[in-house]
């Protein structure tokens, strides 16, 4: 319990104190010593799984406990999750160097963190929700990070109310289920009606699949790039992004099991779709942005086939190989003094061998190449997809196999784009600093290492599959090979200017190209129907309340009162004549009522 | 111990009687100060020595028993909360008012041009086309005239036809003591509400509390529309408690006692009458609450009103509405309020949509803000029509919230339009990189209001949809409403924030000072209060459980 209670709490009162901080030198402590905390508790939890509980909020007929459960597998994404936290955390010391606003951004990645850990070790739903908000919120803060920067401010606050629209059925799911269950503890909900257990988990997907960026709600994550690379780093490899699928894991006993299908379609056709856009991206953190997308769909195809360990093994593996491509996007973007766009940006290996390394081991363990992490992890969820044997289990199985060979390809061609193109700058090795170095070779070096969790890890996964890890390699090499020929066919026509477009391999989707670059331009018809909707209807609501409600019906009796009283008054000034006119009219009215009375009576 | 029930309410009224007094003195308003301050003790202390179920302390002195009214006071752990709100808000907005934190007057007008329907002032068409009493005709007639001359294009013609048109001019630039004393009346007939214990006392308070607070409106508000606002304001609440009178007076002799503890206990009135009570009780109560549609005076009355005013409207005033209601109605009628739990539900989930929606599209801030607080109490009447046991908690939590959150919204909205000069969305912007600090806390207020996890509007809003997803059925529609509205607030929020605090920095916003040390000092308590509120909900939920309802 104190272990638990240290895991979340030491990151958090690290960010509230945070905000407060001015200096740079404190706030840079505090930045990295809570991470570093993290790392180390959790790593203690991994080894003593802690669980305990203590009421928060007691509402009578149910109640919210500060109630925890750290199984080993837990553990792991909480490490996993700290570990990604505090190489940004080192990263960000040298690359936010010059920027005034770096205490407040530390502070508010140090709370991201503890919102995340809190998902991570929370047993009870409310709690929970807590730590799923709190990281929509700390987004929100830090994709608008850049005061300056014109779509920053848009792109935040896209991120916090597409999240935010998921939550509305995600906060509705929880409080179905708990009402039918009585309870809010993940481990004491057990036997829900089967109607409400099917309707809260759609509704519970639904918030997953907002969080998680998965279609269709995926438009939030790509303009999310508007802010520092750090964050996207974060976002996208261990926290945010991840957490969707984390708690679809958590909440697999729940499922009915005949709707995983629901889960499964909603995988197959983000890891496709995503990939396709990641294929046809127009700047390097566009393809990890939809790649991102395209590898937590992997994640949902593992709760579709009630393989959660497989899909929390990939989410571990992908959280190292993703910290370390956007890491890297950010160091190889500053050494080509760019804006990110593929078109302009290019390096020679020589230029920042680290980069260089870095960036190519990150894309082979994504495009799945033995002995990498990538190529461990997805091997399990497409083995979990294949023994599943549902109908869930076969959409997905070649959905996977489809996003193999897109993930083979998009990487090839980021990394021809981005180092095989030669560079008319002068030669000159951009030197690391300390910080971002250190950061890219540890994450490097965990993105090699992290497929021993196979053999020796929290994680039950299924046995590796010969014939299938044949047909998953073949995948992968179809991927390069297509994206390699097309390469050397172009250089073979001889183009002259490196930054022809013609080298380009996203040349092979065609005229569907554009379309799914702007990712089938799915964000901007969002936005132009959210918006005119939301015109629409808030044009509507305030015709009703001001206009009927209140100047209608509430001015409008004002005014006719008071033309009522004028209508009285003038009959109280009219002379002689309409006084009698009226004392006349009033006796017979008095004298009819007596009559009727005194009739009715007798 | 029971003296001190006396004391919580006797000694703001001292101290707004001194106030009044020495009007004339800079000192009055540290005189306010020392008696809130006083005051807010006597409330916090009130839990020692308490007892452990019903009222807490009581006190009962006969005044006119042939009447029913009996000088009752009790407390318990339903109104202490509330009570020690009031008593805290009243504190802060006299602290406010004595360190002079709001640069400009709260005279002065604060929009440039005069307000327009847009911003909050009256309709001036309709209000000519009748020809209401002389003093209406002025004030519209000066809005018009400011929106003409600034039409004509020079801002500072405007601000100065704004100026005339108010008769506090004279004493522009320094706050009067007068304002500090009305907040104290205020605060001192609020504090009797939560604390009477006899049904006609509390009417008397209910209405006492009116007078002061018209005052502040009428006279301290913003010029161009201050009076309509005031008089709106007026006339809404009189009808309501004239309904909520007979209510009253039905239960009593249905009764044969005024106490309200007594009727609770015993279960409230017959069943004959119990629909009857309850319809007009919660008539009466959801014109405060406000309920839609009963609330348009709200927005009127919070955009006219000076940042004290509007503070303590909407922490204390619409306070009243909402414990009226789960208290007096509930209580004094549980059957009635059940029999009339839907209605109540629907036109609640009604008010949160339609406020959402409206929000989404208002162009000014303290209107938005004021709007805002329509939706959140039309969280807790939700709750509370839902009735169980989560529901009703829920609902005091949410209410209590609301207190803490809301008036800070309005402190911040009030020091942004007194050094901006314009509450405009659109001539507003890029706070963020003029003022670093107070642009943080409108974010921290935001961030709050729209019921973020883990501040204090979380747990009465999340428990709202508990409540109406734990009657099942058609109620389930209600907890989506619910759920949809908490969307809506982050969207209209975010929008707010997008305007005030991103993007470049707009001309109105340039060189606007950060927080000052005094703005500091009366804002921390309520960001303390909400930060603590959202981290350890247990404590206050204990309390509501042990309370008497």
């Amino acid at each position: 319990m104190t272990l638990a209670l240290m895991l979340i709490g030491v990151p958090a009162l690290a960010g509230l104190a945070g905000l407060l901080v001015r200096g740079r030198g404190p706030a840079r402590a505090l930045a990295l010593a809570a991470p570093a905390v993290a790392i180390v508790v959790a790593a203690a939890c991994a080894a003593a799984s802690p669980t305990g509980a203590f009421t928060l909020a007691d509402f009578g007929s149910v109640r919210v406990s500060a109630a925890f459960d750290l199984s080993p597998t837990a553990s792991a994404v909480a490490l996993a999750s700290s570990t990604v936290a505090f190489l940004v955390q080192l990263y960000s010391t040298a690359y936010l160097r010059t920027d005034p606003r770096y205490p407040p951004f530390a502070a508010q990645v140090n709370l991201f963190l503890a919102a995340m850990l809190l998902v991570v070790a929370a047993d009870d739903l409310v709690l929970l929700l807590i730590g799923w908000e709190v990281m929509g919120a700390c987004s929100y803060l830090l994709i608008a990070h850049y005061a300056t920067l014109p779509k920053a401010p848009g792109a935040a606050a896209k991120a916090f109310l597409v999240t935010r629209f998921g939550d509305v059925a995600f906060v509705l799911g929880v409080m179905i289920l708990a009402a039918a269950a009585g309870s809010f503890r993940l481990s004491e909900i057990r036997d829900v009606p089967e109607g409400a257990a099917a309707a809260a988990m759609l509704l519970i997907l639904f918030g997953c699949i907002g969080k998680s960026a998965q279609f269709p709600l995926q438009i939030w994550l790509p303009p999310a790039m508007a802010g520092p690379t750090p964050v996207s780093a974060l976002i996208h490899a261990a926290t945010m992004v991840a957490a969707g699928a984390y708690v679809l894991t958590r909440l697999l006993p729940l499922w009915p099991a005949e709707l995983l299908v629901a889960v499964a379609v909603v995988a197959a056709v983000t890891m496709v779709g995503a990939g396709l856009c990641a294929l046809a991206a127009s700047d390097v953190k566009g393809v990890l942005a939809w790649s991102t997308v395209s590898q937590v769909g992997f994640m949902f195809a593992g709760v579709a086939v009630a393989a959660g360990d497989a899909a929390l093994f990939h989410l571990v593996s992908h959280a190292a190989f993703k910290g370390l491509l956007f890491l890297t996007a950010g160091t190889v973007i500053a050494v080509a003094a760019t804006d990110g766009s593929l078109r302009t940006t290019r390096l020679r290996p020589g230029d920042s061998p680290p980069a260089f390394w870095a960036m190519t081991i990150g894309l082979a363990s994504m495009a799945g190449l033995p002995p990498l992490g990538g190529f461990f992890s997805k091997e399990t969820v497409l083995g979990a997809a294949y023994e599943a044997g549902t109908p869930a289990g076969v959409v997905v199985f070649w959905a996977g196999v489809g996003a193999s060979i897109l993930t083979a390809a998009y990487a090839a061609r980021l990394w021809l784009l981005l180092f095989w193109r030669g560079t008319d700058r002068e030669k000159s090795r951009a030197r690391l600093a300390g910080p971002e170095a250190f950061s890219l070779w540890a994450l490097t070096i965990s993105t090699l290492g992290v497929g021993a969790l196979y053999y020796r890890g929290p994680f039950t996964v299924p046995e590796l599959h010969g014939d299938l890890m044949a047909l998953l390699l073949l995948a992968t090499l179809g991927g390069f090979a297509v994206v390699g020929d097309w390469w050397w066919r172009a250089h073979r026509r001889g183009s002259r200017s490196a930054t022809d477009d013609r080298f380009d391999p996203a040349r092979l989707l065609g005229r569907t190209r554009p379309a799914f670059a702007a990712g089938l331009y799915g964000e901007r018809l969002a936005a132009k129907a959210t918006r005119a909707l939301a015109r629409a209807a808030s044009l509507g609501a305030r015709a009703l309340d001001e206009r009927l409600v209140d100047r209608t019906a509430v001015e409008g009796s004002a005014r006719a009162t008071l033309a009522a009283a004028r209508e009285t008054a003038a009959g109280h000034r009219g002379g002689l004549a309409a006084y009698l006119r009226l004392s006349a009219a009033g006796t017979l009215v008095v004298a009819a009522v007596a009559i009727g009375v005194s009739l009715w009576h007798g | 111990m029971n003296w001190l029930l006396v004391a919580a309410v006797a000694l703001p009224s001292l101290g707004a009687a001194l106030a009044w007094a020495y009007r004339g003195e800079r000192q009055a308003h540290w005189l306010g100060v020392a008696s809130a301050g006083a005051g807010l003790v006597a409330v916090a202390v009130l839990p020692f020595g308490r007892e452990a179920s019903g009222w807490w302390h009581r006190l009962d002195l006969a005044w006119a028993p042939s009447i029913h009214l009996d000088f009752a006071l009790a407390v318990d752990g339903v109104s202490w909360p509330l009570a020690l709100l009031t008593a805290l808000l009243g504190l802060l907005c006299c602290v406010y008012n004595a360190l002079g934190a709001e640069r400009s007057s709260a005279s002065a007008p604060l929009q440039v041009p005069a307000a327009t329907v847009a911003t909050g002032g009256p309709f001036p068409k309709a209000d000519r086309a009748v020809g209401v009493p002389a003093e209406t005709t002025i004030a519209a007639a000066s809005a018009s005239g400011g929106t003409r001359q600034a039409g004509v294009g020079s801002v500072r013609t405007g601000r100065t036809a704004g100026a005339e048109a108010g008769e506090a001019t004279a004493e522009a630039g320094r706050v009067s003591p007068v304002l500090t004393s009305l907040l104290l009346a205020v605060q001192a007939a609020s504090t009797l509400v939560f604390l009477a214990d006899n049904l006609v006392l509390f009417f008397i308070a209910f209405e006492a509390v009116l007078l002061p607070m018209w005052a502040i409106i009428h006279r301290y508000g913003d010029p161009a529309a201050r009076r309509h606002a005031a008089g709106k304001f007026a006339l809404f609440t009189v009808a309501g408690s004239l309904l909520m009178a007979t209510g009253l007076f039905i239960a009593v002799a249905d009764t044969g006692t005024a106490g309200l503890g007594a009727i609770i206990t015993a279960g409230g009135v017959g069943e004959p009458v119990s629909l009857l009570v309850f319809a007009l009780l919660a008539l009466g109560f959801a014109v405060k609450a406000p309920l839609w549609p009963l609330h348009s005076w709200l927005p009127d009355a919070h955009t006219a009103a000076p940042t004290v005013g509007s503070v303590l409207l909407a922490g204390v005033l619409l306070k009243l509405g909402t414990y009226g209601l789960i208290r007096v109605a509930g209580g004094l009628a549980p059957d009635g309020a059940a029999e009339a739990a839907p209605v109540l539900g629907a036109l609640a989930a009604l008010g949160i949509l339609v406020a959402g929606l409206v929000c989404l599209s208002l162009p000014e801030l303290k209107r938005l803000i004021a709007y805002s607080s329509v939706g959140h109490m039309g969280f807790v009447v939700l709750a509370f029509a839902a009735g169980t046991e989560a529901g009703v908690r829920a609902a005091l939590f949410g209410n209590l919230a609301h207190g803490l959150v809301t008036p800070l919204l309005f402190f911040l909205a009030g020091a942004i339009k007194a050094r901006a000069g314009t509450g405009r969305l659109s001539s507003l912007g890029g706070l963020r990189l003029a003022a670093p600090r107070l642009a943080g806390l409108l974010g921290f207020a935001a961030l709050a209001s729209l019921g973020l996890p883990g501040l204090a509007g979380f747990w009465g809003e999340a428990f709202t949809v508990y409540a109406a997803a734990e009657r099942g059925g058609a109620w389930l529609a209600l907890a989506a409403v619910a759920a949809f509205g908490a969307f809506l607030a982050a969207a209209y929020l975010l929008r707010m924030l997008r305007r005030v605090s991103h993007g470049p920095v707009a001309p109105a916003a340039a060189g606007i000072g950060d927080v000052s040390a005094a703005e500091a000092a009366v804002w921390t308590p309520l960001v303390a209060g909400t930060l603590l509120l959202g981290l350890v909900p247990g404590p206050l939920l204990a309390l509501f459980a042990e309370g008497l309802l």
